[in-house]
């Protein structure tokens, strides 16, 4: 095809109003404006409040980072005291923040999954008691469940010098859960290095059976093999490190409890009341994925003689995720985001830290600022993942 | 189209909104405008500031502001209160969300400096302690080692904290919560063992809000001073200088024995050039502030003076005597510029 040409003589004059009355350099320009006007904003604004801080004498700039914090936090992954940085105990809280976010996610998925399933019974009582809870937690705010569970933990439970031990070693007081671990050891580090590379077996013996059952139409029992791996690895690495025995107990001394490993009451709160509110939802996109499976696919699941548990595992789940996935990359949002609310019950998330930090420094946009990004870099982190997932998961047209 | 204009006129707006941030420096332009002066005042802490059964607020920081408001507006009703917690005080009062922030706040050397905020008086002398429930079995805070202590965060409190347990070579675990009540609530349901915060504030929590006071002791340690007073923003130094004078004739009128009661008395009768020139009989410190010449007189007729708020606050509530916050005169701190 050719391109349309200019008659002979029709000389198109390239005048400005002409130019600017052509679509396409239009559509660039408002663009460009646009930008320039936002841009202009930022500017005015940042500018603007540096001008205000100077005048009211207001230090700024994130030099604060590298004093010493000199405020203990009482729940730390890493290693803390009083004398660390700032940057330090951001640090702390925001690690804290992905803690519970992490069990968070994986907890909802596990009981929204549940319940979801649940919804859809064809038991009455699991059916309703189901629905029960979904619509009990949904309608609840999540931040006066925190309170709820905050309130209930330490009061529910006796001081540390009366501690409830369901268990030999558990011990459960007002001041959360103890229960014992191992001492430290040169082991368990290869403890973890073997579970890395039983990992590894996996994923490729998995590759071979895939390859072996297209081939031959012969399974592999996957799961058992893996599990055996697994296991295997990991206790051959225990015993080559020497095979530990030595367990830190927790018991009363002075007035609280001291070794084994602890679990504050402000961490299950928190963890408690966003997994069950968040589990709710999980569960109506669970059940919504489900309810979008054609039936048909249950009929020929039944015609082939497939059993129903199965069906429901290889059959309909599979294709439920693809509807899934979306909506529930929001709820695992959502949940990171009201991990915030931790700040209410003296959880020491990120934003807890960051309020003394900011308090104790008067540096609050600085703080803010950091938290802020830090939470949209955490949440695009998240959508990337689940982006990733559902490319994955999505239907492989052929 | 649409979105364009949308746009212009959202940076418009927002240039509008941050060009009134920079004219900083007027607020005493902004108090007379509005007819009221926003005063940021604790949650919740009787003695120092708290609402009564009817709503009303009530305690020796809600006084400052009540006296500040009676000096330049003639009212001391003229305030309107904004609760704030420990965390958000300051930047409330930086934004200019509040005019004055009369909060039991420690004056301290990074605050004055680096905040851009000026201390403008000590209303209340305090110093650090701990409480405790008695059946600890604790009679000193050399043994409190390992202890979890419940402490509001932000605060002077929670780095004195650190800074103790760190000189005497202890550990303890912190349990921070923002909210004073969340935080008490959490003290008195046995999550922490102790609770810490100035003296004045315990003796508030332990008489206030424990169900039962005597199950509860005060630790015979005080660990830190914490100069307590009202704070403003840097930038309008005539602001500052009514706040300060407003506090300062409160203590000036207790010196002179001017009370609530004799006021009027002692305006009409009174033959102390002191007194003469606190309550404006003889002219000139009212037009040196900027203020009317009744400013003094209308803080002691409506506010009472620094001695009658104190035992109407502080002693009538958390049952404490003056000790420190007596006058200089009675072997105190207290002790008011003079008025001249």
């Amino acid at each position: 095809m050719s391109k349309p040409q200019n008659a002979p003589g029709d000389v198109r004059s390239k005048g400005l109003v002409d130019y600017l009355n052509d679509e396409n350099v239009r559509a660039v320009l408002y663009q460009i404006i646009a930008i320039g006007l936002i841009v202009l904003a930022g500017w005015y604004l940042v500018s603007n409040t540096l001008y205000n801080l100077e005048q009211q004498n207001i230090s700024t700039g994130y030099g604060f980072l590298d004093l010493e914090a000199s405020f203990e936090i009482s729940e730390t992954m890493i290693d803390y005291s009083a004398q660390s940085s700032y940057a330090t105990a951001l640090m702390v809280g925001l690690l804290n923040t992905v803690k519970v976010s992490l069990l968070g996610i994986i907890l909802c998925t596990i009981i929204g999954t549940i319940f979801g399933i649940a919804r859809l019974s064809s038991n009455w009582i699991v059916r309703k008691l189901a629905t029960v809870y979904v619509e009990t937690f949904r309608n609840i705010p999540v931040l006066l469940q925190l309170f709820f569970w905050y309130a209930l933990i330490p009061g529910a439970f006796p001081h540390p010098r009366d501690a409830l031990e369901p268990i030999p070693g558990v011990l459960l007081t007002s001041r959360g859960m103890y229960m014992p671990v191992p001492e430290p050891d040169a082991a368990y580090t290869l403890m973890a290095i073997a579970a890395v590379i039983a990992c590894a077996v996996i994923y490729f013996v998995k590759k071979w059976a895939k390859k072996r059952q297209d081939a031959t139409g012969q399974p592999f029992p996957m799961f058992l093999a893996g599990l055996g791996i697994f296991v295997g690895f990991v206790l051959l690495a225990y015993l080559v490190g020497g095979a530990p025995t030595e367990l830190s107990m927790p018991a009363l001394k002075g007035f609280n409890i001291r070794g084994g490993y602890n679990i504050s009451p402000e961490f299950m709160a928190v963890l408690i009341g966003l997994t069950v509110y968040t589990s709710t939802y999980v569960a109506e996109v669970v059940r919504s994925g489900i309810q979008a499976v054609p039936n048909g696919q249950w009929e020929a699941a039944d015609s082939l003689g497939i059993r129903r548990s199965v069906a429901l595992r290889k059959v309909i789940l599979p294709q439920s995720m693809r509807v899934a996935i979306p909506p529930l990359t929001n709820q695992y949002l959502n949940l990171t985001k009201n991990s915030s609310l931790a700040v209410a019950v003296g959880y020491p998330d990120l934003v807890s830290v960051s309020n003394t930090t900011m308090n104790q420094t008067g540096q609050a946009i600085e703080a803010i600022s950091i938290f802020m990004s830090i939470y949209l870099g955490l949440s695009l982190l998240t959508s990337l993942f689940m982006n990733w997932f559902n490319k994955k998961m999505a239907l492989v047209e052929r | 189209m649409k979105i364009q204009t949308i746009l212009a006129a959202g940076a418009m707006t927002v240039a509008a909104v941050a060009a009134q941030n920079a004219q900083a420096g007027a607020v005493l332009d902004g108090i007379k405008d509005k007819g009221f002066v926003q005063c940021g005042v604790n949650t919740g802490l009787p003695g120092f500031s708290a609402a009564n059964a009817e709503g009303k607020w009530e305690g020796i920081d809600v006084d400052v502001c009540r006296a500040t408001a009676a000096a330049l507006l003639g009212d001391a009703n003229a305030v309107q209160y904004t609760p704030l917690t420990a965390a958000q005080r300051f930047t409330a009062l930086q934004s200019g969300e509040i005019d004055i922030l009369s909060r039991n706040t420690t004056a301290t050397t990074t605050r004055d400096a680096k905040l851009g905020l000026t201390f403008v008086g000590v209303n209340y002398y305090d110093g650090q302690g701990f409480l405790i429930p008695k059946g600890l079995g604790v009679s000193s805070a050399t043994e409190l080692d390992g202890a979890t202590v419940c402490v509001e965060p932000g605060t002077t409190t929670e780095l004195n904290l650190a800074d103790y347990f760190r000189a005497k070579g202890m550990s303890f675990e912190p349990v921070v919560i923002e909210n004073i009540n969340e935080a008490t609530a959490a003290f008195f349901s046995g999550r922490c063992d102790v609770y810490t915060t100035d003296a004045s504030g315990l003796a508030s929590i332990r008489t206030q809000m424990a169900e039962n006071p005597a199950d509860y002791v005060i630790l015979p340690e005080i660990i830190s001073k914490e100069p307590l007073g009202p704070v403003v923003a840097q930038g309008d130094e005539q602001w500052s200088d009514i706040v300060r004078w407003a506090f300062t004739a409160m203590v000036e009128a207790e010196e002179y024995g001017v009370t609530m009661e004799n006021v009027d008395d002692m305006k009409a009768n009174s033959t102390n050039p002191g007194i003469q020139r606190l309550l404006g009989v003889t002219p000139g410190m009212g037009e040196a502030l900027g203020l009317d010449e009744a400013w003094a007189y209308n803080i002691i007729k409506q506010v009472g003076n620094y001695g009658e708020s104190y035992e109407k606050n502080v002693t009538a509530k958390l049952g404490l005597e003056r000790g420190l916050n007596a006058l200089w005169t009675d072997g105190g701190l207290q002790y008011a510029w003079p008025v001249r």
